[in-house]
């Protein structure tokens, strides 16, 4: 299929190569802000792509490009074979068989596609009735979630007059397991396999231990955890899962739902045309089994390809090698930052179960000045509320300052970030 | 250097003693803006005498650029008629969305003209924009005219100052 250079480091214990990782992304050797070297550090909002996935992708285009699982002309047979081979690939690299993930646009809207396809159950018939939730029933999430796995479950509630209910977070940014909320109500438990604001881990077999107790579904956000570390969904033992393709070296424009078989056969749709079908009539239509019942319409393909590409990229370095970078240059940043006087992480503050995102705010200078003065110096980060304003709410924050890496990223790069926070200290006369 | 041409002196004076800050009674009218991209608030007061703006009062909780923008369109406004704080308003929106293209007029924006390097970043637009948006928000609510209210900034509006979200 697509061919894939091997990337720069192979799997094993030997260090990362970060400098031939980094000549695999040529944005990052450029400039920004009137010459200044670019220290990209926002990829937990989005991550940089490999000259190896933009390849696929141009390759694909430029050979195979057709209409998946439609028409049986060569091209068609050699697209539908690459956008399978690449939901293979995927699917080894999260642990799960190819019939469990979905493509999606993004996590976003593999949580909706969940959401909605329980809302649906309703009317779906009794092979469905396991989705189905009313008034009396309860859902569960954390107060750290990301608005994609908050918002949806609120509107699923609106609709169906379930209700929501939440963990708290505790000030040292670990989830308060104390504050549990799950009950014999509980239909749903989702919640995020790293905060994309904290860093912190979920202790994610607790929680599936909790929610199986009482025969709730499990939905695990892993945008920040499937990109940073090694990740498997069947070990981890949930019932559904969502990532974006975009955070892990790949395109945007592609995710994944990931489902226990036995759930994606019983979970009735959510979009709903082309593809998905088995049998149409004019007086009603039967679905495809999974996963193409929840692929309507003619999919995103050279996307697709491009995250299978982005895998097999990841694969070659080794996700334990990738993780291990992080928490190198997290561990870093962490003991920098804590040196500064007025700079205060947000969320916990040592590496045990943390991954590599540092949200901080700085006394008297707004993040979003923080933030200017960083992008002044080429240092790129994300300021704001990082799509979770409950867990700044509950900080007591309006916004806050987020450095996130990736396997491309170098100590000299933190070293960056922490010079400009000081800078940023000067300018604004607080330092 | 870009950083001095986005935080000119003005801007960082206004933002270390603004004018209007903290809330005061008696107004005729109350905004509470947001800015959603970033959770940046603004709660702004206006109390006004025979069609002019007799007094401005804001609580903000947010960046440089939002508290010094509350703080000069309290210089500007206050004693105005409120027809003529509007034609201000739309100099000040002009110039802040036109990308570093508009020419600030010093006559009409007075201290506002050093919000010109604000322009060139659109991200924080917005910023500059939200004390501006909580003002024509009250004033149309006080009925001083019939004026389209916040919506241009994307910002949501509460009738009587509570959490929008
Ligand atoms: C934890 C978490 N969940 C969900 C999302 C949403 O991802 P996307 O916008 O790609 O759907 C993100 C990224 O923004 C995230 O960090």
């Amino acid at each position: 299929m697509t061919a894939v250079e091997a990337p720069a480091s192979r799997n094993g214990t030997a260090a990362l190569d970060v400098a031939a990782v980094r000549a695999d992304f040529a944005i990052l050797s450029r400039t920004v802000r009137d010459g200044k070297p670019l220290v990209y550090l926002d990829s937990g909002a989005t991550s940089q792509r490999p000259r190896q996935v933009l390849d696929a992708e141009r390759a694909f285009l430029e050979q195979h490009n057709a209409a998946v699982h439609r028409g049986a002309h060569q091209l068609a047979e050699e697209a539908t074979d690459a956008y399978e081979s690449a939901r293979a690939r995927i699917a080894t690299f999260v642990g799960a068989d190819p019939a469990s993930l979905v493509f999606t646009k993004n996590a976003t809207e593999g949580i909706n596609l969940v959401a909605y396809a329980m809302s649906n159950a309703a009317t779906a018939g009794p092979e469905a009735a396991r989705f189905t939730l009313g008034p009396g029933d309860e859902v569960v999430v954390t107060e750290l979630e990301h608005h994609a796995n908050l918002v949806p479950w609120q509107e699923l509630c609106r609709r169906t007059g379930a209700t929501l209910r939440w963990f708290s977070v505790g000030a040292d940014g670990r989830l308060d397991l104390d504050s549990d909320p799950i009950t014999e109500r509980t239909k749903v438990v989702a919640f995020a396999h790293q905060s994309n604001v904290l860093g912190t881990v979920l202790p994610v077999a607790e929680l599936v231990r909790r929610a199986r107790a009482v025969g709730a579904l499990t939905v695990l956000d892993a945008c920040q955890s499937v990109p940073n570390r090694p990740v498997s969904f069947t070990a981890l033992d949930v019932d559904f899962a969502a990532f974006s393709g975009h955070k892990m070296l790949g395109p945007s424009g592609v995710g994944v739902l990931y489902g226990r078989s036995d759930l994606l056969a019983a979970m009735p749709p959510f979009l709903t045309g082309g593809s998905m079908i088995e049998m149409v009539r004019m007086e009603g239509s039967t679905y495809a089994p999974p996963p193409q019942r929840f692929e309507a319409g003619v999919p995103m393909t050279s996307q697709a390809v491009g995250l299978g590409a982005a895998v097999d990229y990841l694969s070659g370095i080794g996700m334990d090698v990738v993780e291990a970078h992080e928490a190198a240059l997290t561990g870093r940043a962490l003991d920098a930052l804590g040196e500064v006087p007025g700079v205060r992480v947000v969320g916990p503050t040592d590496l045990a179960d943390r991954g590599g995102v540092v949200a901080f705010v700085v006394d008297g200078v707004h993040a979003h000045d923080v933030g200017q003065v960083l992008d002044d110096r080429g240092v790129a980060v994300r300021v704001g509320h990082h799509c979770a304003w409950p867990l700044h709410r509950r900080f007591g924050v309006a916004a806050t300052v987020r450095a996130s890496v990736h396997v491309y990223n170098t100590p000299a790069e933190i070293d960056a970030l922490v010079d400009g926070v000081r800078a940023a200290q000067k300018f604004f006369g607080v330092g | 250097m870009q950083l001095e041409q986005m935080y000119q002196e003005i801007i960082l004076d206004h933002y270390r003693s603004p004018h209007g800050a903290g809330l005061r009674d008696p107004f005729d009218a109350e905004s509470f803006q947001i800015n959603p991209t970033c959770g940046d608030e603004i709660t702004l007061r206006v109390r006004l005498d025979g069609g002019r703006v007799a007094e401005i009062s804001h609580e903000t909780l947010g960046c440089s650029i939002s508290q010094a923008s509350a703080s000069v369109l309290t210089d500007l406004v206050v004693g105005r008629s409120v027809e003529d704080s509007l034609r201000v308003l739309t100099a000040f929106q002009e110039m802040a969305q036109g990308r570093g293209q508009v020419e600030p007029d010093e006559e009409v924006l007075g201290d506002g003209v050093a919000f010109a390097g604000v322009a060139r970043y659109p991200a924080r637009v917005k910023c500059a924009l939200l004390g501006w948006m909580a003002f024509k928000d009250a004033v149309v609510r006080v009925g001083g005219t019939d004026r389209g209210a916040a919506e241009q900034n994307g910002t949501a509006a509460t009738s009587d100052g509570k959490d929008a979200t």
